[in-house]
C-alpha cells in the first residue's frame, strides 16, 4: 500500500475534529499519518486532535483555509508522503471514501482526484447551495476552462508529483479554484469521484455562505490579472 | 492677500517636508524617493501661491483651468498609489503566511 497521508485543516473545530480522527483511525489509517493543521483556533481544536491522536501542526495565527492545506501538504511531502488527501475537519465527509478517492491514484488513472457530490446520489444539498454551486461550476469553466460537476469541494487527492506541482498560493476559501486552474495549468491528470456529503446543522454553519462566494469569485479575478 | 486656506496648506506641506526629510535621515528612503516627495511638496506650494503657473501647462495639455491639471494628475496619481498599496500588502500577507508554516512545520520536528 502506498503511504498515504490524510491532510486537514482545522479552524475552531473543537466540537467535530475527535470524531473526524477517529473514524479515519477507524478505516486503518495510522494517526502519524492523519495531519490535523489548526489554523490558529481560539479553542481547543489542538487539544481535541493531539488527544484523538493526530499529528497536529498549529499556525500560531489563523491563515485561511488555503494556506492550512498547504501547510500540511508540505509536512507530508518532507515525510515521504506518496499520497495527499485533504479531508474537511466539520464532519461532512466520509471516512469510508478515502479509499474511494485515492483508487484512481493508485491504479495511475490519475493524478488529481477530485470528489463530486453531483456524480452520487447520496448527497442531500440544499437547494440554495445547488444553485451556488453550480453557477461555480460555471465560473470554474469561464475561469479554468475546466467543466467539472462540482466544484469547492474539499474532498481531493493527489500524488506526491501533482502534490509538488500544485502549489497553493490563495490562503483563504480561493484555493479551491486554484487547484483547479493549476491542473488545468500544468496539465495534470484529473478525475472526479462520486463522494456524499453530510449536511449537518455543524457543518452547514461552518459552511460558506452564498454571499462569500462573489467575494471569492472578486478576489480570483483580482489576482488573475494583477499578481 | 493670504488666505486661510494658504495658511494650513503652507502648514501642512512644510510638515510633509519635514517627514520626508526625517525619514531620509533615518535612511528608511532614498536620495531619489526624498528629491521626488521633496519637488511634488514644492510645486504644491509653488501652485498654491501662483495658481496661474499651471496655465501653460494647462494650454498645452488642453485642459480649462490650469489649476485642473493638479487636479486630475492627483487622482491619477492616488489610484497608482493605492494599487501599489494592495500589490504590497498582498505580498506581506503571503510572506507572514511563509513565517506561520515554517514556524508550524518546524515546532512538529
Amino acid at each position: 500500500m502506498q503511504k498515504t497521508f490524510i491532510v486537514i485543516a482545522a479552524y475552531n473545530e473543537e466540537r467535530s475534529i475527535s470524531d473526524v480522527v477517529h473514524g479515519l483511525k477507524k478505516e486503518g489509517y495510522h494517526g502519524r499519518n492523519i495531519i490535523v493543521v489548526d489554523d490558529g483556533s481560539n479553542d481547543n481544536t489542538f487539544k481535541e486532535a493531539q488527544k484523538a491522536g493526530a499529528t497536529v501542526l498549529k499556525h500560531a495565527i489563523n491563515r485561511g483555509q488555503g494556506a492550512a492545506l498547504r501547510t500540511g501538504m508540505d509536512y507530508s511531502l518532507k515525510h515521504k508522503a506518496e499520497i495527499i488527501v485533504h479531508f474537511d475537519a466539520d464532519g461532512q465527509h466520509n471516512p469510508k471514501e478515502v479509499k474511494d478517492i485515492i483508487q484512481p491514484i493508485i491504479n495511475k488513472e490519475a493524478d488529481v482526484a477530485l470528489g463530486s457530490r453531483f456524480l452520487s446520489k447520496k448527497s442531500d444539498v440544499p437547494l440554495i447551495k445547488r444553485i451556488v454551486l453550480k453557477m461555480g461550476v460555471v465560473f470554474t469553466f469561464i475561469f479554468s476552462g475546466i467543466w467539472l460537476t462540482d466544484t469547492h469541494n474539499g474532498f481531493r487527492a493527489f500524488s506526491r508529483k501533482a502534490a509538488e506541482n500544485i502549489e497553493i498560493t490563495q490562503d483563504k476559501m480561493e484555493h479551491a479554484s486554484e487547484i483547479i486552474d493549476l491542473i488545468k495549468l500544468k496539465n495534470i491528470k484529473y478525475r472526479e469521484i462520486p463522494v456524499t456529503i453530510k449536511y449537518t446543522k455543524h457543518s452547514m454553519e461552518k459552511g460558506q455562505s452564498p454571499l462569500n462566494s462573489i467575494r471569492i469569485a472578486a478576489r480570483l479575478i483580482w489576482t488573475k490579472f494583477l499578481r | 492677500m493670504i488666505s486661510i486656506l494658504q495658511i494650513i496648506v503652507t502648514l501642512f506641506i512644510v510638515f510633509a517636508l519635514s517627514r520626508a526629510i526625517f525619514r531620509f535621515r533615518d535612511k528608511q528612503i532614498n536620495l531619489l524617493e526624498l528629491v521626488f516627495w521633496c519637488l511634488l511638496w514644492i510645486a504644491a506650494g509653488v501652485v498654491l501661491f501662483i495658481p496661474q503657473a499651471t496655465n501653460p501647462i494647462a494650454r498645452l495639455l488642453n485642459v480649462g483651468r490650469g489649476i485642473d491639471v493638479p487636479v486630475y494628475l492627483s487622482i491619477v496619481l492616488l489610484f497608482y498609489l493605492v494599487f501599489r498599496l494592495y500589490v504590497k500588502l498582498d505580498s506581506i500577507n503571503q510572506n507572514i503566511t511563509k513565517i506561520v508554516r515554517e514556524v508550524a512545520i518546524k515546532k512538529k520536528k
